[in-house]
């Protein structure tokens, strides 16, 4: 098996994803599609909850590779920092937009379970708090990048913020514990999926969860194909503006 | 360094230097809630530990990028890069600087507001204490934003896009600071809190600043 | 179509909103894709030419 970090060469990481592009964005496909017809047409409704239960396999999924997405961008940037690989850089550049949507579908169906669950929108709830601060988390990282025109810099720069905003975003996940019930004590209702889950409702949900993954990691693929492919192109026209 | 902290908070008094302006915008964001919410002196009294601490922290946000910006401009910022003083040395003078300028005045203002707002009397050391105590973790990580942003041309939109997140945890604990104290339970573990943020990101943040000062310089 | 009892609404914008938004997310992936690739293509192109006829 060769060193993982030959994909870090540009030429290799592009014809190494151009074959598992296809596979991957194929698997997202398959399991999204079976995942969420499976659990929305198959699945019975909650005794509780009614038919929102549904809402639980957009929710969670989604939830889970927002998170997930700030993780792998966090170790992208540590991989960027340390090796200076710009693939590394390009492909945490690449996760951010994508994590940004996986963010703000978990607060849109979150609002939307939430109406009828708990008679409101949005509940300030340190869960739900957390995501929305992730999510402008990734606002003030998609645009630093696009302000920043030197490349390298950008990546250096958005590096570093990343480093720094996972230590704050971390402190705020706990600071927000301890504010809530500072403020007011125990949460009547909690989101938490995985304590009374029965199978039936489990294994589409796992299903979907594979969806989000792939559909993650084909986005990602796609996308920093897309970026060096741009870095490249801006290289190119930069040449030719000094000859 | 002290050197360096001096000549910014010269720098700082000077007209212009935006001394002034942080505690007159505080002052007015302040009086302006009363009009946008209603002159109950109980609720008042309520949201008074909120607004006091957000008041604080955007008055702080508004000289952000005063901090590397000029030095930027004139080359005065590459001088110092090359002085015997590390670039993190220069992060924390300019971050001393900026609280000494605007973190503290702050505290100092802040107990006249809490009485325009109704802040219950007991609560009123705390609001100090919490604020003197917590706008260092501002000035710190404002400073690390001014240095990512320092080759932003118009980077202070940017600048507060980037920061305002990272001040959550400060906001939360020294807001939950003065709103136990004046609801009589004990403001002493999130005060504590509000000390740790502040001595953690100036042992922390100096080392990512100068990194992007570095990068910036380059 | 199941029956979703009082929840319909909820539950439908919950999945349209959802899949609207990752149809959006993956549609301008693949167009951001395409318009970077294909003006890539055109440049290299057009320096190949310029180097050919450099060289003739």
């Amino acid at each position: 098996m060769a060193s993982l970090w030959e994909y870090a060469n540009p030429q290799r990481f592009m014809a190494f994803s151009a074959r598992l592009l296809p596979w991957t964005a194929g698997l997202a496909a398959f399991c999204l599609v079976t995942g969420l017809i499976w659990g929305f047409f198959f699945t019975p409704d909650d005794f509780r909850q009614g038919s929102t239960v549904k809402i639980i396999y957009l929710h969670v999924p989604s939830a889970i590779m927002a998170v997930n997405a700030w993780l792998m961008m966090l170790v992208a940037s540590i991989i960027w920092v340390v090796r200076r690989h710009h693939v590394s850089a390009l492909a945490a550049k690449a996760a951010a937009p994508v994590g940004t949507a996986f963010t703000l579908i978990a607060l849109y169906t979150g609002a939307v379970w939430g109406q009828p669950m708990w008679g409101t929108w949005w509940e300030w709830d340190p869960r739900l708090t957390a995501f929305l601060i992730l999510f402008l988390f990734y606002l003030g990282y998609m645009a630093l990048w696009q302000a920043i025109e030197e490349p390298d810099t950008a990546a250096d720069l958005t590096a570093i913020l990343c480093l720094v905003g996972s230590v704050f975003a971390i402190i705020s996940r706990y600071a927000l514990v301890f504010w809530n019930q500072g403020l007011h004590q125990g949460a009547s209702l909690s989101l938490d999926a995985e304590t009374n889950v029965h199978n039936v409702f489990w294994y589409p949900l796992l299903v979907c969860l594979a969806g989000f993954g792939f559909l993650f990691l084909a986005l990602v693929l796609s996308r920093t194909r897309m970026e060096i492919r741009a870095r490249r192109l801006h290289a190119m026209i930069a040449r030719e503006r000094l000859a | 360094m002290i050197a360096l902290v001096k000549r910014d908070l010269i720098l700082a008094l000077r007209a212009g230097g935006g001394f002034g302006l942080a505690l007159a915008f505080y002052l007015i964001l302040v009086s302006l809630v009363p009009l946008a919410v209603g002159p109950e002196t109980g609720r008042l009294a309520e949201i008074a530990p909120g607004i006091l601490w957000l008041g604080a922290l955007l008055a702080n946000l508004l000289s952000l990028d005063r901090i590397f910006q000029l030095d930027w401009e004139d080359g005065a910022l590459e001088g110092l890069a090359t002085a015997p003083l590390p670039l993190e040395g220069i992060a924390l003078a300019k971050a001393l600087a900026h609280w000494l300028s605007v973190g503290l005045p702050l505290a100092v203002l802040a107990p006249v507001l809490a009485v325009l707002l109704n802040l219950p009397g007991a609560a009123i050391p705390w609001l100090v204490a919490a604020l003197v105590l917590g706008t260092p973790a501002l000035s710190m990580i404002g400073t690390f934003g001014a240095a990512l942003t320092v080759g932003v041309k118009r980077g202070g939109l940017l600048l507060s896009l980037l920061v305002l997140p990272l001040y959550v945890p400060s906001l939360i604990f020294g807001a939950l600071t003065v709103a136990r104290a004046a609801t009589e339970q004990d403001p002493l573990p999130s005060l504590a809190l509000v000390a740790g943020l502040s001595m953690a990101s100036w042992a922390g943040l100096p080392f990512a600043a100068a990194g992007a000062l570095r990068i910036n310089l380059r | 179509m199941p029956d979703l009892g009082l929840y319909t609404g909820e539950v439908l914008a919950a999945y349209a909103g959802s899949l609207a938004l990752l149809a959006v997310l993956v549609g301008g992936s693949i167009w951001q894709a395409r318009r970077v690739r294909r003006r890539l293509e055109a440049m290299e192109r057009a320096r190949r030419e310029a180097s050919q006829s450099h060289g003739g």
